[in-house]
This record gives C-alpha cells, structure tokens and sequence, in this order.
C-alpha cells in the first residue's frame, strides 16, 4: 500500500515527495449527496481538498427563463430541498418588489412562522446528520421524528410534505387551517424537551467535543473574506443576521437573539444551530400571540393571485381571471431587484430582471452553500482525513442549492 | 413618530455616502442610484478596468469596508442589441455600516475582465461559473476552468442564444456498457409561447 511516490531530483539530492491523492466519491454517504471531493494526502493529513461539484446541476437559473413568474417559483423549493420555504419567500419577496405589492399582516406572520418552523427542520437535519457522519446514531433518529411532526405542519397547510410552494407572490397560497396554531403551539413547548435531549446526547459528550472542538477553525477576518453567512459567519464571532440587520417582514417586531460564536470552531457552529432553533421557538411562539385573527391571506387584486375555489363557483369574473393567471400569468414591469433573505444556512439571494413581459429575463439564485463548500480546501488543511467529514458536517452542504 | 426619524436619518446618511463616494469616484463612475429598500446602492462603472481600483477601495477603506462579497453573477443583454453583451455585477456588503452596493460593470463579448479572487478569495468560484455559463473570460484567475457543468462540455449554457434543451443527450449504453453522448433527438419542435396580448392587463396599473 505504499502509493508516496519518492523522486530523487539529480541536482541537489532533495527529495521531493508527490502526494497520494485520494477519490472521495460522489457516492459517499457522508459527502452530503453528490460531491466529489479529491484530496491531496501527506499520511493521514489532508493537504488540499479539491471540491468537484455540479453533479446535479439542473440548470435553474436558465429553466426560470422560459417559465412565467408563477410558474418559477416550485423551482425553489428543490434548491436547497431542506428549507423550502425560505427560499419560496425569497422569491416570493423579489417579485413582490418588482410588482409594488404590500401584503398583509397575517400572511407576513404566517411566512415568519413557517420561515421559522423551516430553520428548524434544517438546523434538525443539519446537526442531525453531522452527528451520523461523526458516529453518533441516536440524535438522527429522534431528530427526524422531530422533523416528520414539522413536515406535518407543512401538509397540513399546503398538502405537501416538503415542497409546498406555499409562499407565493403576494400572500401566501391559503389561510392556516382551524387548530394549526394551537398544534404548532403544543409542538413548540415541547420540543424544548427534545432539543435538552439531542443535547444530552451531545454537548457534553466526551467524543463528539474531541472530533469538533478545534476542527475547521476560522477567524474572523477569513470568514468574511471567504465571503460565510449565516451559522458559519456568526460561529467565528461577527454579529450580523438579516432578520435584524436588514429586517424584511414583521421580523423587527419580535423580541430574539442573534448567536454569536467565540471560537469558530465545529463545536462553536454546533452550539449556534442548537441555540437558533431556540430562538425560533421563541419567535414561532410570539408569532402565534401576535398574529392577527381576521385578516385577507393574499393580495386582493386578482390580477396578480388565483381566486380561490370559491369565488370561481360564483362569478364569471373570477373564471377569466383565473384562466388568465395560470396561461398567461402576469406582465411584471420592467425593473430589477436584489433580495436577500436570512436563510438557515446563510444569506440566500435572489436577482430578478424583468423586461415587461410575463417571464423574468434573468433570475439569479445565490445559495450560500455554494460559497462555504468553496472554503473546504482552506478549512480543511492540515487536518486528518476524517475531519473532512466534520467539516462537510459542520458547513451544512445540501447539493440542490449549490449546483443549482 | 420614533421610527420614522430613525428612517428620515439612515435616509441622509445614505445621500451623504452617495455623495462621498461620487467626489472621490468621479472618475469611474458612470451613473450611482440609491435603491428603493435603501440600503443598497447601484454604481454603474465606465469601464471595466476600472474595477479592481474600486472594489479595493470600496474594501479597503475606513470609511466604506465592504469586507464581505456576497455575490458575483452575469446577465446577458443579447436581445437589447447593446454593444455590450454582458452585463457583471458584483455584490459587496459592507457589515459595519449595513449597505450593500452592487458593482456594475459592461463588457463585450471578447473582453477579458481582471480576476479579482486576490482581494477576496471566494470570487474564485463566482468567476469559474460565470465562465462556465456565459463564456467571460477572466484575467489572472489562478483556476479557471468549468465548475457547474460537465466535464468536457462545450458552450455557455447562461446565454441566450444557447437553445433550453442544449445540444446533447446522455445515457446508459448497456452494450458498450458506459455511457454515451448523443445528440438531442426531440420528436416536436420547442414551443415557446409569447403572450402579447393586446389588453395588457397589468402593465397600465402603474
């Protein structure tokens, strides 16, 4: 097994040692679906970590092209196929901007309370799934009991179980069914049970803190330069979330904190995600108070949403409209806008230019993965074969949004 | 009554720094706007080689520190019959004082643009893919090859004179037993419906 190749160069008797290189698979378990990594190998010690990415590359950003703007937006939920719903309400926000619609008070709280419910359904798979590629078992298992009661929300309010393209352009598709409230309310009180146990599971444990404490460690100035977001960029200590900084929504009327990390290490990212999905109870819980009873879920002008089933059993008007909307869809004035939500993951944008017809000319999708899946290489030299697999862990990969 | 003099203030402290960046800018810039969400801006360079100065500045210095860049991308201007083709705008965001401005620059087909991956390492991998899709090709990059598509794979998916079912097909050869490229057999001609109604619903609202 001796694959170090020596090569004695004749001038100066050094000897220059070419390292072995290894084929990290696209169909490793732990690479997060379809990366294919090559690593330069001293030993055990990584030198350089090569990410090979596009393998499923569906070509988003051209299909949106030839749809309308109704039609572009399931195409989000499959990007980062974890937290669907924020990126629907990102999209859903570029358009709006484009269309100077306002909408309503109890769709923007409804879009809070599930862009929340969806930060958790990822932070749960995130660390969930960190955790198995580490070696602990467990916490997957209770997690994603966890995430199916989540995902029940989702049906329960679209009839999906994960793409729901529930948000949409100026509302949100239907109102919340009678008793969803309460249920998330129930869910919430207790799920703070269940994250003291995934905790339990963890925070302390001798093994889990050996593989994540000084591994993947980034400062604060290589953070930015490496252009993190999210978890990844408050984890080495800067204070910045969208959700506060740039508050889009009703977010700025919620009482919450943004967690700030020492180290930037795993283990500090660790920590961050855990105490995020606190912090999204917190806010989910005064959603739920605050939001109001008697309120129009949509944009009242039918030239930009469906009428619902209803209206269309009783008035002609409301036929056409609908006819128009799902063929022809509508004609966005000409413009362009940049909207950046606080993604779980990070900062996710979206570019929309409109030329005045009904199909955006170009629709850019930035994914924040995509740009920490670039940092690997420098975040994982100079440590050992098995750290790549944490650092993977920890930067949260989920290859629908960085092929794109 | 509170919140609306916090709005009034950012709204000037963000005219002063329109102004600011105008004196000490004059050279490159082309046209500035301030955006409707009033946080970020929009600076349209002369020319592209007027970039990598700007971006340095706008990074560098105390009073702008755009440390992060979030975002490079293309858009291609095929059909406005502009003599340049592709428009490349650059995102920065500045976390000190919680603006955005996006960098916009010009370029023609052939026109090469000067990598900017030394000041900030993660436009490395923005740059490969507008490479990859639009066929820009960048200066100094010390790695540019594809990134999104397949290896070996020819044209600039992004473009707009680039067809949307793309010119081959793959599959699995159970004969030859690996797989292989053929060129795209479609049984009906694209179809690409354009609605130009003469009613034009929505358009006269605004």
């Amino acid at each position: 097994m001796n694959n170090l190749l020596t090569l004695k160069s004749k001038k100066n008797n050094l000897q220059i040692i070419k390292n072995f290189t290894m084929n990290f698979g696209p169909q490793h378990p732990a690479a997060h679906g379809v990366l294919r990594l090559i690593l330069a190998l001293d030993g055990e010690i990584v030198k350089k970590a090569e990410p090979h990415i596009g393998l499923l590359h569906r070509g988003t950003e051209k299909l949106i092209e030839y749809k309308t703007f109704f039609q572009a937006l399931p195409y989000f939920d499959r990007l980062d196929y974890v937290s669907m719903m924020v990126q629907e309400h990102a999209y859903s926000l570029a358009v709006e901007n484009l269309l100077n619609l306002n909408i309503s008070k109890r769709a923007s709280f409804i879009r809070v309370i599930f862009s929340e419910i969806t930060r958790i359904l990822n932070h749960l798979l995130a660390i969930t799934t960190h955790a198995l590629d580490v070696g602990a078992l467990t916490p997957f298992l209770w997690g994603f009991e966890e995430r199916e009661k989540l995902m029940e929300f989702y049906e329960r309010v679209s009839g999906a179980r994960m793409h729901a393209s529930y948000i949409r352009p100026g509302g949100v598709s239907q109102d919340i069914p009678m008793g969803l409230l309460k249920d998330i309310y129930l869910f919430c009180i207790r799920f703070y049970e269940r994250l003291f146990e995934i905790e339990s599971l963890l925070t302390n444990n001798r093994i889990w803190k050996q593989r994540l404490i000084d591994v993947g460690k980034v400062s604060a100035l290589d953070a930015l330069n490496w252009g993190f977001s999210g978890p990844m960029l408050r984890g080495s200590g800067v204070n910045w979330d969208l959700r506060k900084d740039q508050s889009y929504e009703v977010y700025n009327l919620f009482d919450f904190n943004i967690i700030v990390g020492k180290n930037g290490d795993c283990y500090d990212r660790y920590l961050i995600r855990i105490e995020e999905m606190r912090e999204s109870l917190k806010i989910i819980l005064q959603a739920i108070n605050l939001i109001p009873d008697f309120d129009y879920i949509k944009e009242n002008d039918r030239k930009f949403v469906a009428p619902s089933r209803l209206q269309m059993k009783n008035s002609m008007e409301s036929i056409i409209h609908h006819f128009k909307f799902f063929s022809e869809n509508y004609n966005v004035p000409k413009g362009e806008t940049y909207v950046f939500v606080e993604a779980p993951k990070g900062e996710f944008g979206v570019f929309l230019k409109s030329d005045g017809s009904n199909k955006p000319y170009r629709c850019r999708i930035k994914a924040p993965g995509f740009v920490h899946l670039q940092a690997l290489d420098f975040m994982s030299q100079g440590h050992m074969v098995a750290d790549v697999v944490t650092i993977i862990g920890t930067q949260d990969i989920v290859f629908g949004e960085v092929d794109r | 009554m509170n919140e609306l003099n916090i709005n009034i203030n950012k709204k000037i402290k963000i005219l002063e720094y329109v102004v600011y960046l105008n004196q000490n800018l004059i050279k490159y810039i082309k046209k500035i706007e301030i955006l409707k969400s009033k946080k970020s801006i929009n600076l349209i360079l002369k020319d592209a080689k007027f970039l990598e100065p700007t971006i340095f500045f706008l990074k560098k210095h105390s009073k702008n520190q755009f440390e992060l860049l979030s975002d490079i991308f293309s858009i291609d201007l095929l059909s406005n019959m502009n003599f340049y083709r592709f428009q490349v705008l650059y995102s920065l965001l500045s976390l000190r004082f919680n603006i955005r401005i996006n960098l916009i620059i010009n370029v023609h087909e052939y026109q090469k643009i000067n990598s900017i991956f030394y000041i900030f390492k993660n436009a490395s991998w923005f740059e490969r893919e507008i490479w990859d899709m639009f066929g820009i090709f960048f200066f100094n990059h010390n790695d540019l090859r594809r990134i999104l598509s397949d290896y070996g794979f020819e044209g600039f998916p992004l473009r707009k004179d680039f067809p949307l079912s793309g010119f081959f097909e793959i599959r699995y050869d159970d004969k030859k037993k690996r797989i292989v490229y053929e060129v795209i057999e479609t049984s009906q001609e694209f179809r690409l419906f354009e609605f130009k109604s003469p009613w034009e619903s929505s358009l006269n609202i605004y």
